[in-house]
């Protein structure tokens, strides 16, 4: 375990300066040529306003510039920078370091994600069963006429699906799955949440079709309703309620 | 066979059984517990032929629901075409090996054959 206790000297326009700081614990792991993940350590100053991906960019910019991570738009929208903070699946950007309460923040990869090394983890999984449920609306007059409008929608029509339109791909929900920990074959509930989200809106023909592919051995059944995939949501999607509302359809409680 | 009408036979042989379970154990209690055990008592249940057909019922909705779920279990906790197949049908086959083994129990007991 190394440990780096001082910022190094550097003037740079973004360095933290405060009188609070904290220890950063970030995993290192390449697959490559590394048996297992190490911790490095990193005492890192702080504001109130810090996020642990900033955090993270101090560690890249004076200790160690090797650290991997996956980021892009630091505003929770892109939904890049998944990874596990304090045990719990968050956003790094979305997590302010002073609301953690703790003096030591440690940063792992995303559960059941294939690591690329340090925080970076491949997303192949969650865009192929992304993919798979069909994410896009499936209707015959797929091309408008040139005398048609758009789909009209009301308002409760929009209520039944938007929550779930929210969804960022970035992860976490998968990261906190217990299923997807022990069946690699689970659709997982990003991709059931976005399911529900396209059979729950009134424009789309395809739920038919939808509710085949999740009805399989390894499709919705499998949920066991942990409520994992909510909890950490940082859109506020609430993935398990989709489910439960897809077994609906299935066992013919809705239509 | 869907997934989803094997998950509905499995939720109903659960309603189903927790119901005739209910009915099963308050028959018990219309008598003391270890009264209810004696080799007479329990012969003279499975000749009681309503009570003989409730016995098979419970044997046959625990068995489909019990193996269901340990396909379920078993599935999860390992993938592969060749595993997954050996599963379901190592499940299917346990399933009515013991709805067969239980039968020849109630048919024979009923009989007499003890």
């Amino acid at each position: 375990m190394a440990q780096v206790s001082h910022i190094a000297d550097e003037q740079g326009s973004t360095s933290i300066s405060s009188s609070k700081s904290i220890t950063l614990r970030i995993a290192r792991y390449n697959p490559e040529h590394d048996d297992s993940s190490q911790f490095m350590e990193f005492t890192i100053p702080y504001e109130r306003w810090t996020t642990v991906l900033e955090a993270i960019l101090e560690v890249k910019k004076h200790f160690d510039h090797s650290v991997a991570v996956r980021y892009s738009c630091r505003q929770a929208t892109c939904g890049s920078c998944g990874m596990i903070i304090n045990g719990k699946p968050r956003l790094a950007c979305f997590t302010k370091i002073s609301e953690l309460n703790s003096n030591v923040v440690t940063v792992e990869p995303m559960n059941n994600f294939p690591i690329i090394r340090d925080l970076a983890v491949k997303f192949e999984r969650l865009f192929d069963t992304h993919h798979k449920i069909k994410p896009y609306l499936i209707r015959d007059d797929t091309e408008l006429e040139s005398n048609e409008k758009e789909f009209l929608q009301s308002p409760e029509e929009v209520e039944q699906y938007i929550q779930f339109a929210n969804c960022i791909k970035c992860g976490l929900c998968n990261s906190a799955c217990p299923t997807m920990a022990t069946d690699s074959s689970f659709v997982g509930p990003q991709a059931l949440a976005q399911a529900y989200r396209y059979v729950a809106d009134s424009r789309d023909k395809g739920k038919d079709s939808r509710l085949k592919i999740i009805d399989e051995s390894h499709g919705i059944w499998r949920c066991h309703f942990a409520g994992s995939c909510s909890q950490v949501c940082p859109k506020g999607v609430d993935p398990a309620m989709g489910i439960q509302f897809l077994r609906g359809y299935l066992l013919g409680f809705r239509s | 066979m869907r997934e989803s009408t094997i998950m509905k036979i499995h939720y109903g042989t659960a309603l189903a059984a927790v119901a005739l379970v209910a009915v099963h154990i308050l028959m018990r209690l219309t008598m003391g517990f270890a009264e209810s055990l004696e080799y007479e008592t329990v012969l003279a249940n499975y000749k009681f032929i309503p009570y003989a057909v409730m016995l098979e019922l419970i044997l046959i909705l625990l068995s489909i629901h019990g193996f269901n779920g340990l396909r379920v279990i078993l599935l999860e906790l390992k993938q592969g075409q060749a595993y997954e197949k050996a599963v379901s049908y190592g499940c299917l086959a346990a399933m009515f090996g013991l709805i067969a083994y239980g039968s020849r129990t109630i048919i024979m007991t009923n009989m007499g054959m003890t």
